[in-house]
């Protein structure tokens, strides 16, 4: 919390954060299963089949019924894991998921556009999803299964890979902005979208972004063709389905900074701010699942050859041109550092 | 793989892929020694679904063993049916009518086709691409639609009966295949889009196990994998049976387009071009159907073969399928091998997943596609 209420009382500034943090909550666990649910018809549509449409009028309690389901199960821990980082891993990836929200502004008011309109955004965010991997990778160890171990293997090989083309990427976005708080940065793209300025850095984020949110073609880590389920096989009932939330809130999540980032966030015409944002993200997520559908996945070694020889080349070059471009033309981008 | 990363020591890990694995196509065990992502050894387990299918043949008369035969390479009952009544015929000296080998024909041809069509959408299943798999059943499908209006059945048939046929080509069976045939070719420029010149599916499948000629040639290997190395070897071609001489077709062969000779995109492009081949056959016979009958009413339901022994080979959807019986005379085969193609092709899956990666075991068994009941019989 900064700037606008440092001069309000403390329990004043903790009721505005939990009001703000329980509305986004509330809203996100409750959109991530039809979320799921349209990613599901989005595919069934492209591949020329219904989709779910048992569950209610056209599929549309189906959520409600996966997630009944997910409780109700038995909770299985095999007896040959790690117990403590076995419950540990599902739970880890939940909350970097969450807490990244914080930061994520949806509109222009400094004190309600955002939960926490943090001046180093952009590093928290970095911050969580590196600590996102810590969950993948105990979850392969923990379960002390074979196929888990390699799945835990590739995803920290690959998370660890993609996250520093993802960082470059998206340094050379808080050149331009000269800021690293994520509300000033959409303030920056008031002349121009930074999709303009940086389209080789939205490529790079987004080509990062997926295989940092390990979703096909980069689903190796969960390559079930290959690994079985890769690092969730030993996981079921809840354990399993905070895996596949905190899969999809990183999706959303990336969506949203990628929204942020590059498509002036909560700017736009005639509608609020949060539209905005919302109608942006659908857009990322309909991209994502797109993908999904029309790709085959990458070998790891291919993989690996196109984070360290392809992307994080083109981001360093990436980051020089903004660099020049940022001292060629400072008024293209008045906040730039110079 | 071009790194060399032998002086790294480290433990190998024995894993044990199957019987029960999403992409063994079936309950094929293969127990691979894994050093990293890199397989050093893999051995093939089989037996699982082993059904004593030769066994029983001793104890069934001719006819009574057609729907055994169904059972064996499940994707292709058809195809097992006729090369049985085949067998049988040869070695019977029975006649069959001109109109039922010209049925024979088309219905073999479909299902080539759909078998195809299988092994083209489960190899995307196996890379990751869901979509294809949707797309290839959706054609299969109306094959099966075709097959169903014949015979009743979906994937058992038991269409080929000693002498013929089970029942006839009806007129609305015939504008269904025709329809089918107009349709396919761009459904089929459309699973290329998707999938044959996807980058990635390239990457994944050229120049990965790749079978030399000469090995596939001693392994016995037949149909598109020994193709996909390079050898134009067609038994409609070579041995020509049936009717097969009298239509125009061409016999696809692994060029190395993507990669080398004998890759697994190879084999699986020799599927894909076969499946353009078929339907041009198809078409030829469709046009040249004659009238008549499609059962040779001579032929009786007891059928007592005299002393002798055959061996009858077909092409095959997965290769050379070869039905060696004995008779002595009586109305029950005295032995009934079967020469399974699957089974001499996965024989050769050791010598091609030698210092591949996990991924690449994947897209080998699927480039091999196997049918375990076929494999185990």
């Amino acid at each position: 919390m900064t700037g606008a209420l440092s001069n309000e009382p403390l329990w004043y500034q903790l009721l505005i954060a939990v009001i703000k943090a329980s509305v986004l909550m509330g809203a996100l666990l409750g959109v991530t299963g039809w979320l799921v649910l349209a990613e599901r018809k989005i595919i069934a549509w492209l591949q020329g089949r219904p989709g779910p449409n048992r569950a209610g009028p056209m599929g549309l309690f189906q959520p409600v019924a996966d997630v009944l389901k997910l409780l109700t199960k038995e909770e299985s821990i095999p007896p040959f894991v790690n117990k403590i980082l076995f419950i540990a891993a599902p739970a880890i990836i939940t909350i970097t998921a969450m807490v990244s929200y914080a930061i994520i502004p949806w509109g222009p008011n400094p004190v309600w556009g955002a939960i926490s309109n943090l001046n180093l955004g952009v590093l928290l965010f970095l911050a969580l999803s590196s600590l996102g991997v810590y969950s993948i990778v105990l979850a392969g160890w923990s379960s002390n299964s074979k196929y888990a171990v390699l799945g835990g293997l590739r995803a920290t090989a690959q998370m660890i890979s993609y996250e520093l083309s993802l960082s470059m990427a998206l340094l050379a976005a808080v050149m331009m902005a000269g800021t690293l708080n994520f509300q000033l940065i959409v303030e920056a793209q008031r002349p121009f979208w930074f999709i303009l300025l940086q389209p080789l850095g939205f490529f790079i984020f987004f080509v990062s972004a997926i295989a940092e949110s390990r979703r096909t073609p980069f689903d190796l880590p969960e390559a079930e063709n290959e690994l079985v389920a890769g690092f969730h096989t030993e996981y079921s009932a809840m354990k399993f389905a905070l895996f596949f939330l905190g899969e999809y809130m990183g999706v959303i999540l990336l969506s949203g900074i990628m929204a942020t980032v590059y498509l002036g966030g909560y700017q736009g015409p005639i509608l609020p701010g949060p539209v905005w944002m919302i109608l942006k993200i659908a857009v990322l997520f309909f991209v994502f699942v797109w993908i999904r559908a029309t790709y085959p996945r990458f070998r790891y070694d291919h993989l690996m050859q196109i984070g360290w020889k392809w992307l994080i080349p083109l981001a360093v070059l990436n980051l020089i041109i903004t660099a020049v471009l940022c001292l060629t033309f400072p008024n293209l981008v008045p906040n730039a550092i110079h | 793989m071009t790194s060399d990363t032998s002086y790294l020591k480290a433990d190998e890990m024995l894993l044990n892929m199957g019987p029960q694995h999403p992409s063994t196509h079936g309950v094929l065990r293969v127990v691979i020694r894994t050093d990293g992502e890199i397989i050093r050894h893999a051995t093939p387990h089989i037996g699982y679904l082993h059904r004593c299918k030769e066994k029983i043949a001793e104890t069934m008369t001719y006819p009574q063993y057609i729907p055994y035969t169904d059972r064996m390479d499940y994707l292709a009952a058809m195809s097992n049916n006729f090369a049985f009544c085949w067998a049988v015929e040869k070695l019977g000296g029975i006649a069959t009518t001109e109109r039922a080998e010209y049925i024979r024909v088309i219905v073999n041809e479909l299902q080539r086709i759909a078998s195809h069509l299988v092994a083209f959408g489960t190899y995307g299943l196996d890379m990751g691409a869901f979509t294809p798999f949707l797309y290839s059943f959706r054609e299969r499908e109306s094959i099966i639609d075709i097959f169903e209006r014949l015979c009743g059945a979906r994937l058992t048939y038991s269409y080929g009966r000693i002498g013929g046929l089970m029942r006839d080509l009806d007129e609305k069976s015939i504008d269904m295949t025709r329809r089918f045939v107009d349709d396919f070719d761009t459904k089929w420029d459309e699973y290329n889009d998707l999938l044959s010149n996807n980058e990635i599916f390239i990457k994944r499948t050229a120049n990965v196990g790749v079978l030399p000629a000469d090995v596939a040639i001693a392994y016995g290997c037949t149909g598109p994998m020994l193709r996909g190395s390079g050898v134009k070897h067609d038994l409609r071609k070579d041995d020509p049976y049936s009717i097969y001489d009298r239509f125009e077709f061409d016999v696809p062969v692994g060029e190395g387009k993507m990669g080398t000779v004998g890759d697994c995109w190879d084999r699986y492009w020799v599927r894909m071009a076969e499946m353009k081949e078929s339907s041009r056959i198809i078409r030829q016979a469709l046009d040249a159907l004659p009238e008549g009958p499609y059962l040779n009413q001579k032929v009786g339901r007891i059928i007592k073969p005299a002393y002798g022994e055959i061996y009858f080979r077909a092409e095959n959807p997965r290769g050379e399928l070869g039905f060696y019986i004995v008779s002595v005379g009586e109305k029950k085969p005295y032995r009934c091998s079967v020469r399974a193609p699957s089974f001499c092709n996965l024989s050769v899956l050791t010598e091609m997943s030698h210092d591949t990666l996990i991924a690449d075991m994947v897209a080998i068994i699927g480039s091999i596609d196997i049918v375990l009941g076929e494999v185990d019989r």
